[in-house]
């Protein structure tokens, strides 16, 4: 075969491998939604899950997916926050923020069941939360944090150096030029960052099978006490996830309908998360022309 | 007091805000610094007493191929042997990283080379989503869609080595696909051009010298994916059939060492030997995710003295 020949056998090898991917994505999202979608009615998305027998829904682990996000942000942003904020701004160039910069590649890079299995060891047993939406949310902060801390500084790395002089200029302290002039200006990078975090976390259930729990107490709507056990908002409280209860009903079969309600949920789930993506990018570039009058 | 003296004499309101802010963010990146290490203490000090407890030897743990930790052999050992599961994860994650190379490679080189345009507004998109799609979606699909297919086509349950490296090659070639674009992006423009202007064409071009000239940054991408491969627990353990024995073939039930981990964890009482020779086994992935770390390091490294 001549060169000529082989580069345009090649182009549509290529071709071809570009149309399986998308033909695979297209599969993929085709058959959960088909699977799922006529099985997600609003009696699915707001009844409690039923172990023994057909027709349960999914109500209770939705509000513990939401739940359990919110509480993990919660903790993890001013966390990554700060780190980021320190790793743009104050680290200089030596062997300790090597050492600092090798940990959280490592942390980013650990397997999160390995990420679990450490929260189990620590929250639920050490320090005696027990399977709780803490020991949940605390385990999860570990998962996302590296990366929302590597969204956080490359977000205020991309702010132009003139912004930081013009702050310094002013006589405002360094602290005080991040605060009110660099991270407004990096905040739609940021947020966007966060956004993703949040999809991912919403999808995890390694890290959670042994800290949040597998079971999913029935919950009383009404009763909004932090402290009573029945309460939604309880943080003390075990609570199954989305992701964990179609990995548990799927494990267990003991469930006589689990395949048409994993599918449901599956569906429910990747909704989700196209929707966080969505947000995040769409969210990000309004934010982004608000705040620059561009 | 004399006011000139004391500003001189005192922190400015401004020099507290800054001290503080520094301190703030000293504590965040420490803290974190904090959690790596004391991931470390707690898997090791964990893993390490199936041997220094319980004495089970080191080698015999990694090459015996009985795992029944309950069970005594005829020398009274406990027998904990983590060959299969070693051999399942290895498995899984080189079959898997084999089979989403040359379709993530292929995929880039669309995405950056032939039609930059289509690879912006199709592929691009589409690669985000699947790493979007979470890990126990995947497996569930693996367990209602791809079990049953290899258990028509091969007999057998479905379940196994197989089953497990379609689910993991799906879901690491996103992961290889965008490192690998990011690599042939960062081959200069003028290595195409020369290739060009000597008559080359765009395959003797891509072939000959984009790939050459992009190999770090794609085996980069490679050894990130299998990382994942390696580590991802719940999508594995769901198609793998979880029996721990050492694989005959690719389609009969096997084991990962995520996959005993999280479905053996919550059935073992803490300190025991069963439990402590899991914990051994969380202690043998970590020890991998800083071996896989090791490495992307390493080619890094090689890859920038050329």
């Amino acid at each position: 075969m001549s060169a000529k020949s082989i580069d345009k056998f090649m182009t549509g090898v290529l071709y071809a491998v570009a149309g399986i991917i998308v033909l695979l994505l297209a599969g993929l999202l085709g058959y959960i939604l088909f699977q799922g979608l006529p099985h997600v009615s609003w009696h699915f998305l707001t009844s409690p899950a039923k172990s023994f027998e057909a027709g349960g829904g999914i109500g209770i682990q939705l509000f513990n997916s939401f739940y359990l996000l919110l509480l993990s942000m919660v903790i993890s942003v001013p966390l990554a926050l700060g780190a980021g904020i320190y790793l743009a701004e104050y680290a200089r160039d030596n062997w300790l923020t090597d050492v600092i910069r090798t940990a959280i590649e490592i942390l980013s890079s650990l397997p999160s069941v390995v990420v679990g299995l450490f929260g189990f060891l620590v929250f639920v047993l050490q320090f005696g939360f027990g399977f709780s939406i803490l020991s949940g949310a605390l385990a999860l902060t570990m998962f996302n944090l590296p990366l929302l801390t590597r969204n956080v500084e490359d977000s205020l790395r991309q702010v132009g150096f003139a912004q930081r002089e013009a702050g310094l200029a002013l006589g405002l302290s360094r602290w005080e030029t991040v605060i009110h002039v660099v991270i407004p200006e990096a905040l739609p990078g940021i947020l966007t960052g966060m956004i993703l975090g949040a999809g991912r976390v919403f999808g995890e259930a390694a890290a959670l099978i042994y800290t949040a729990g597998q079971s999913a107490p029935a919950l009383n709507f009404a009763d909004w006490n932090p402290l009573d056990i029945a309460s939604p908002l309880n943080p003390f409280r075990p609570a199954e996830t989305l992701a964990v209860h179609i990995w548990k009903i799927n494990s267990e079969g003991i469930q006589p309908d689990a395949a048409a309600v994993s599918a449901g949920a599956s569906a429910v789930l990747i909704i989700a998360v196209l929707a966080f993506n969505v947000l995040a990018r769409w969210g990000g570039n309004r934010l982004y022309k608000r705040m620059t009058a561009g | 007091m004399d006011p000139i003296k004391d500003a001189m004499t005192h922190k400015s309101r401004s020099a507290k805000i800054e001290a503080r802010g520094h301190l703030i963010s000293l504590a965040c990146i420490s803290l974190i610094v904090a959690v790596v290490l004391a991931i470390f203490f707690f898997v090791a000090s964990r893993g390490l007493a199936t041997f220094f407890t319980n004495k089970i030897n080191l080698w015999d743990f990694l090459s015996k191929s009985t795992w029944e930790p309950a069970v005594k052999d005829a020398h009274g050992n406990p027998q904990v042997g983590a060959l299969p599961m070693i051999v399942g994860s290895f498995g899984v994650t080189f079959l898997s990283a084999v089979v989403a190379t040359p379709f993530a490679v292929g995929a880039a080189i669309f995405m950056t080379e032939i039609s930059p345009n289509l690879g912006k507004k199709i592929l691009q998109p589409v690669i985000e989503l699947l790493v979007g799609i979470p890990s126990v979606v995947y497996g569930f699909i693996g367990l209602s869609v791809i079990v049953p297919i290899i258990r028509t086509v091969f007999g057998g349950t479905g379940f196994g080595i197989l089953a497990g490296t379609f689910v993991l090659f799906v879901m690491i070639l996103p992961t290889v696909t965008s490192m690998t674009v990011d690599a042939l992006k960062s081959v200069p423009r003028h290595y195409r051009e020369a290739s060009l202007a000597l008559g080359g064409t765009r395959w003797q071009t891509i072939s000959r010298v984009v790939l050459r000239a992009a190999m770090p940054g794609i085996l980069t991408g490679v050894v990130f994916g299998m990382a994942r491969a390696f580590g991802e627990a719940l999508a594995v353990q769901m198609v793998i059939g979880n029996a721990a024995l050492l694989p005959k073939d690719l389609i009969s039930p096997a084991s990962t060492l995520t996959s005993v981990l999280t479905s053996g964890i919550g059935n073992t009482v803490m300190g025991s030997l069963d439990n402590n020779a899991l914990w051994s086994l969380a202690l043998l992935l970590l020890l991998m995710s800083l071996a896989f770390n090791l490495l992307i390091r390493w080619i890094g490294k090689k890859g920038e003295m050329k």
